[in-house]
């Protein structure tokens, strides 16, 4: 039963939001110089600050909240936008192609941190182990691709599944240790296998789907042509879009409330007959099988896989790019993927320096925003409902 | 296998298993007074393996070329440099924080330590290379059939036996350590009985952190080479080493780093496939201790009340 909603909120405040955060990545994606960077980035914060300080921010979070419908067609269509005017430009579309993947994992350890509370600091390890399976059944087995996209989640929740004994037994920091431990195990055992090519690394197959192959520039007409980028963007436009539809339709159920009570507090819910154990297993296996996902993707798009790609820092930087966003909101973690990711490539001059700089950043964070760029709202059952 | 090689490798552990016992002694006060993990702590090891190469390159250019001078020299600033830094962590990033979530503290301290690895990396002179570490102990050694004794490894391995001692006895038998104890067991009892909680987190802190930068020269002296990725690797095994022992266990944090570094010298040499594999196996038996003993060893006495 839909309650009464009252007048649904404006559309028009999210999609001039939507339509003007695309034509900034645009520009931004378009400029070369480091001056127009940086003179775009200022103006971009002084665009933020100043949206919030007029209420635009809160208007268009409203217009988010109550017009879900045609928000999650206007996201993806500024998004096929962006594509279609970098139809040619390789390095910008792998860029885009990157952050969409990056915010498939970066879901999955949503579902794990800002859900059930379930600590996992090894996101790049469960990437890699994705990324090693596709490279594994491209070269060794004639699967279907698609499939070999789910034996990356599916392989990432086993290998998983070995972890679950030890992280559900202990606490708190004691359950860091593990994930932390099984990081640098994943990254030296790599670097030790030479079936897994050694610190050299592996080649991978381009994505084929039923005769599509990923890796051929498509031919519209004779003389334009896309880059063969715009199939990887596709793919992972696709596959975060599902990501995202699966973790709101997880924050809705009772799943996902159970899994919030069990992150609260453990003693009161196991008081009410709350299954703990069951719902850190959900979380912990949901949320590898995501990143394992994106990870089989990611290889097939790189071509080229190392260890070097899995190590502890890049562990990390899943970490903060969920803490950024907020823990728990999937919004917030598009916004922080595009920061992470896209601003080291775009300022070159901080290319060198990015670890320290998204280190601060984070401390930064800690200490002054501790819940993140757009912290998780409360939930909302039905799109546009207001507590009376 | 021959009793020299047997030999060899014992002196390996034990001298393995006394940096990594330092590293977690720090890791457990730390926890014992804030109930925090510093995950800058193996960073903080870096930094002050770091300060005394630079204190000695700087007493080599004021033309100190004695050891006997250039070891102390090279220990007291390194471990006062790190006693500081570990005060100032105390007090602006990990006190701050004390009624945030845990994840927080872990978080801010894992982010610290990035920051002081790139800072060294990028801003030491060519800090992304390795850098050769002086020998600055006696070199000789002592012939026992073809195991040799070596004069700079027994004067670390007494080195870092003194100061766990010193640990023990400041700990035990000083005042200082009585409020340690005391605010480790309860801090709100501890304030009211007059403690000053603040200056015993920041002592503490200072402490363990000092005691990172002796395990960081010992590192140095013991290798002769240092860069600025060792922290993150000595941070996580010191850390395993504490949580396997029991977090807050002073005695299983020492039982805890030598039992880790027998794990990687088992790997190393007793396990058939290669000894490449002595972390993955070293770690894996973390893991393992963990599922069977989740609060490790010696575990602290938990009790949860609601």
């Amino acid at each position: 039963m839909q309650p009464k909603t009252g007048e649904r909120p404006s559309l028009w405040p999210g999609l001039l939001g939507i339509a003007g955060v695309a034509v900034y990545l645009i520009v931004f994606l378009m400029i070369e110089s480091q001056v127009g960077v940086a003179v775009l980035l200022v103006g971009g914060a002084a665009a933020v600050v100043l949206a919030a300080r007029f209420g635009a921010l809160e208007r268009m979070r409203t217009s988010f909240a109550g017009r879900e419908g045609s928000m999650d067609i206007a996201v993806p269509a500024a998004v096929l936008a962006l594509v279609l005017v970098f139809h040619q430009d390789h390095f910008t579309l792998l860029l885009v192609a990157t952050v969409m993947i990056f915010m498939t994992a970066s879901l999955g350890l949503t579902v794990q941190f800002g859900f059930a509370g379930v600590l996992n600091f090894a996101g790049a390890a469960f990437l890699g182990i994705g990324c090693y399976t596709a490279a594994v059944l491209t070269k060794n087995t004639g699967l279907s691709h698609l499939l070999v996209i789910l034996a990356g989640g599916v392989m990432a929740a086993l290998i998983g599944g070995l972890l679950l004994y030890p992280v559900l037994r202990t606490r708190g920091h004691y359950s860091a240790v593990i994930t932390i431990a099984f990081t640098l195990l994943f990254k030296t055992f790599l670097e030790v296998n030479d079936a897994l090519g050694g610190p050299q690394g592996l080649r991978v197959d381009g994505l084929n789907l039923f005769g599509w192959a990923f890796n051929d520039n498509i031919a519209l007409t004779e003389t334009v042509e896309l880059s063969f980028y715009t199939n990887y963007v596709l793919a992972s436009l696709v596959l975060v879009c599902l990501g995202f539809a699966f973790l709101r339709r997880l924050d809705r159920s009772w799943i996902g409330l159970n899994m919030d009570a069990v992150r609260l507090d453990e003693t009161a819910s196991a008081c009410f007959g709350y299954n703990i154990s069951r719902w850190q297993i959900t979380a912990f296996t949901v949320g590898n099988f995501l990143i394992g996902m994106a990870g089989a993707l990611y290889a097939m798009m790189l071509g080229f896989i190392a260890p070097t790609n899995f190590t502890f820092g890049d562990s990390l930087i899943l970490v903060s790019i969920v803490l950024l966003g907020g823990i728990g909101n999937p919004w917030g973690i598009a916004v922080a993927t595009t920061i992470v990711i896209v601003l080291p490539e775009k300022l070159q001059m901080i290319q060198e320096y990015r670890f320290l700089l998204y280190a601060a950043m984070v401390i930064l964070i800690l200490l002054f925003r501790p819940r993140g760029l757009l912290p998780r709202p409360l939930r909302a059952y039905f799109p546009g409902w207001q507590p009376k | 296998m021959d009793v020299g090689l047997f030999g060899q490798y014992v002196m390996n552990g034990l001298m393995l298993g006394m940096m990594y016992a330092l590293v977690a002694v720090g890791f457990t006060l730390f926890f014992g007074v804030l109930d925090v993990i510093n995950f800058a702590h193996g960073d903080s090891l870096m930094v002050g393996a770091f300060t005394g190469l630079a204190t000695y390159l700087g007493l080599r250019e004021l033309g100190v070329v004695w050891p006997a001078v250039q070891v102390p020299v090279v220990l007291a600033a390194a471990t006062a440099a790190m006693a500081v830094a570990g005060a100032l962590i105390a007090r602006y990033l990990v006190l701050p924080l004390k009624s945030a979530p845990a994840l927080n503290t872990l978080l801010i301290t894992l982010m610290l330590g990035t920051v002081l690895r790139e800072s060294i990396r990028l801003f030491y002179p060519a800090g992304a290379n390795p850098k050769p570490f002086p020998a600055l102990l006696p070199a000789g050694a002592v012939e026992l059939g073809n195991f040799s004794l070596r004069a700079d490894n027994m004067l670390m391995l007494s080195a870092g036996l003194v100061v766990i001692v010193a640990v023990h006895l400041v700990i035990n038998r000083t005042k200082l350590g009585l409020a340690i104890r005391a605010v480790a067991q309860d801090e709100e009892t501890a304030r009211t009985m007059g403690i000053d909680f603040t200056r015993i987190v920041l002592v503490t802190f200072a402490i363990g952190s000092a005691l990172a930068a002796f395990a960081g020269i010992m590192n140095g002296l013991y290798y002769n080479e240092i860069n600025f990725g060792i922290g993150l690797l000595l941070g996580v095994i010191g850390f395993s080493s504490a949580i396997i022992g029991g977090l807050g266990n002073i005695y299983g944090a020492i039982i805890g780093g030598f039992l880790f570094a027998a794990l990687q010298t088992i790997g190393a040499v007793a396990l058939p496939f290669a000894s490449a594999y002595k972390d993955v196996f070293a770690f894996a038996v973390v893991i393992l201790i963990m599922a069977i003993r989740p609060t490790g060893l010696l575990s602290e006495k938990v009790s949860e009340r609601v």
